[in-house]
């Protein structure tokens, strides 16, 4: 009978391999999805993981994509390295690009390189600010940060349906459910010519160099990493929990919120109730599947942009919902969550 | 007011709060059993379009209700093989089987989407149905609605009054002295966990085919975690699940009511439809005030692994 036993010390090795093989085991999944759907598997698994990356422009897309998914997610991770669950990087992001996009509005028809800076300035508070209820009922009333955070997703999304009908709804749109699109002013610069990656991908590789310095390099983030590993340790040598749950949600709701004001004032140029496309969540997966580790970040988070893009293609060419993405995603941690067991296990094969 | 409003009203109420009481009650056992699934907002949602999609096919609501039934149990289980077999971690897990369940409903739903169902027809109990006011309300209702209250009275029976269901709470509060006596706590866990699932797919079918008999994408709309925070409101004991889920029924009722009646007040519709979450949110920052209420009421093991050194 196969067993799992206890292994004395938790793999290294299978630390890493674990991610690996999620994304093979997710792959497996989704030829026999495919399959079942009726699709040739074959053909599928060419157009959800290949096709989107045949030329430059795919690549672009690739790193656009990236670049939210890996901001919430470094500001996710270092919440949850001390165990702070923030889960409502949704309506922090939502929140952020509203706060970004009201910049943008009350500027409109000026010139000048303040109002980007700005822009981001009012998505990171606005993340924050959406972040620190949770932070504040958590810190004062003892109140479950997953479940205030998530409500707050709610809340977000019908703020933003509220503000697109009405005070921030585009004068000359015909009555249509968004803002105005942002003057040129208001856009962050493109990197290469003929793509839409712009400035915010290098915002987010700074943040991931900003994370890694801090998790790893500070004294604070040593005191959120013990306090994730060993809550009674952490009390013992006097770290404060409050200041880890404030840091820790204050960065999730930031983050959230700068890249919420990278994708109005990015790809989409305007604010619109479909804002956020799920980055919120994706996020959340994209910081276990890298084991909250910055480096991880970059690679998680394109890996989860290849599923945005394959669920498109999968669209466009298959006849196939775009939800599949959603679907990917959530089997990608699953079965990461599920293979993680051997890190600290191992099979072994007994007689009886 | 007058009287029909009132018994409207009531009415509604009690439609509302019912898979509320249904998924909270699923998940309270599964926790008290130390196992804590944040998927229930997935595990309804496909158990809603199982339900929507089986119903639509066969035409008998019942079949719908088992389908969803058994969807939201098959959810759960991919979580208890990630949890307990194979150690997991519990709130990333079930982060997980949310996102999942949402997606995979959202997909398999897709050529669903522009149909509907027939109403299904209430099931008046003789006699009582007849009561001034409350007879309406209580007694000329959804099948399901009985169903609520049986469930009710089955989990309380069963926590309280009978041996497996001290074994569950035994399992809940110290799984390690359960499994010193020679208790199967990881198979104990397996049942309460299929159990919670089997909830929520009751009450993601109750939506689709019984509350509004259709399917749209993201329909469940956050009941699943409104049925979590219930739980913790109602400190892990059935008997204020049912209060609790009648109180959020009548917000969500309230805030519908007051959207559909055209009255003359200058409030978004927005502000209103977030009224149940703001409440969620109320709710438990009262219940959370005192450190102990939640401390001392929570099953001591909620959301650890465990696993027997064989």
């Amino acid at each position: 009978m196969l067993r799992l036993e206890a292994r004395a010390e938790s793999s290294q090795l299978m630390s890493y391999a674990s991610p690996l093989l999620a994304i093979v085991l997710m792959m497996i999944g989704g030829l026999v999805l495919f399959y079942a759907l009726g699709k040739d598997p074959v053909e599928g698994f060419r157009i959800f993981f290949i096709s989107p990356l045949s030329d430059i422009y795919g690549v672009s897309e690739l790193f656009l994509k990236a670049t939210p998914l890996m901001l919430v997610a470094i500001g996710l991770a270092v919440g949850f390295r001390a165990n702070v669950w923030n889960i409502g990087a949704e309506g922090q992001y939502i929140m952020g690009g509203v706060a970004a996009s009201a910049v943008a509005l009350y500027f409109y028809e000026s010139e000048g390189p303040h109002i980007l800076f700005l822009m981001v300035l009012g998505g990171g508070v606005g993340g924050m600010l959406w972040a620190s209820v949770p932070a504040f009922l958590k810190t004062r009333f003892n109140t479950n940060e997953i479940l205030v955070s998530l409500m707050l997703v709610y809340v977000a999304q019908l703020a933003v349906s509220w503000l697109v009908h009405g005070p921030m709804m585009d004068p000359e749109g015909f009555n249509f459910p968004q803002s105005r699109m942002f003057e040129e002013s208001a856009l962050l610069p493109m990197l290469i010519e003929g793509t839409r990656l712009n400035a915010a991908f290098l915002f987010a590789l700074s943040a991931l160099v900003v994370g890694y310095v801090f998790m790893y390099r500070s004294f604070f983030g040593f005191q959120m990493q013990v306090a994730g590993n060993a809550k009674n340790a952490a009390r013992y040598a006097g770290f404060s929990a409050k200041k880890m749950v404030w840091i820790g949600l204050l960065a999730g709701g930031g983050m959230a919120g700068v890249a919420g004001m990278s994708e109005v004032a990015g790809p989409m140029g305007q604010i619109t109730e479909h804002v956020s496309n799920n980055y919120g969540f994706a996020g959340i997966i994209v910081a276990f599947v890298a084991r909250l580790n910055p480096v991880g970040i970059f690679f998680a988070s394109l890996l989860m942009a290849l599923l945005y893009l394959g669920g498109e293609q999968a669209q466009q060419y298959m006849n196939l919902p775009s939800s599949i993405s959603n679907v990917f995603q959530g089997m990608l941690l699953m079965f990461l969550l599920g293979s993680d067991v051997f890190i600290k296990y191992r099979l072994t094969w007994k007689r009886g | 007011m007058n009287i029909d409003i009132l018994e409207s009203i009531l009415f509604a109420t009690i439609v509302a709060g019912t898979p509320l009481i249904i998924v909270a009650l699923g998940q309270l056992i599964a926790e008290r059993s130390g196992v804590l699934n944040l998927g229930a907002e997935g595990m309804m949602a496909m158990g809603a379009i199982a339900g929507f999609a089986v119903t639509f096919h066969t035409g008998n609501p019942w079949l719908g209700v088992l389908a969803g039934m058994v969807a939201g149990a098959l959810m759960s289980l991919l979580f208890a093989v990630v949890v307990l077999t194979l150690m997991g971690n519990q709130v990333a897990t079930g982060l997980a089987l949310s996102i999942f369940g949402v997606g995979l409903s959202a997909f398999v739903g897709k050529p669903y989407e522009s149909e509907i169902l027939d109403t299904v027809a209430p099931l008046p109990i003789p006699l009582l149905a007849d009561l001034p006011v409350i007879g309406g309300p209580l007694f000329n209702q959804q099948p399901l609605v009985y169903l609520s209250w049986a469930i009710f009275a089955g989990v309380a029976w069963f926590l309280y009054k009978s041996r497996p269901g001290l074994l569950l709470r035994a399992v809940g509060e110290s799984p390690s002295s359960a499994h010193s006596i020679g208790y199967p706590v990881i198979r104990i866990r397996y049942m309460a966990t299929l159990f919670g699932g089997a909830m929520a797919g009751i009450g993601g079918s109750f939506l689709s085919v019984y509350y509004t008999p259709l399917w749209v994408e993201g329909m469940v709309a956050g009941r699943g975690w409104i049925a979590i925070a219930l739980v913790v409101f109602a400190t892990w004991r059935p008997f204020r699940v049912i209060v609790g889920a009648y109180l959020f029924g009548g917000v969500l009722v309230a805030q519908l009511f007051v959207q559909g009646s055209g009255m003359d007040i200058n409030i978004p519709s927005q502000f209103l439809s977030s009224l149940p979450y703001l409440a969620t949110i109320v709710v438990l920052v009262i219940i959370s005030r005192d450190q102990n209420t939640v401390r001392l009421n929570a099953p001591v093991s909620l959301g650890q692994p465990y696993r027997p050194d064989a």
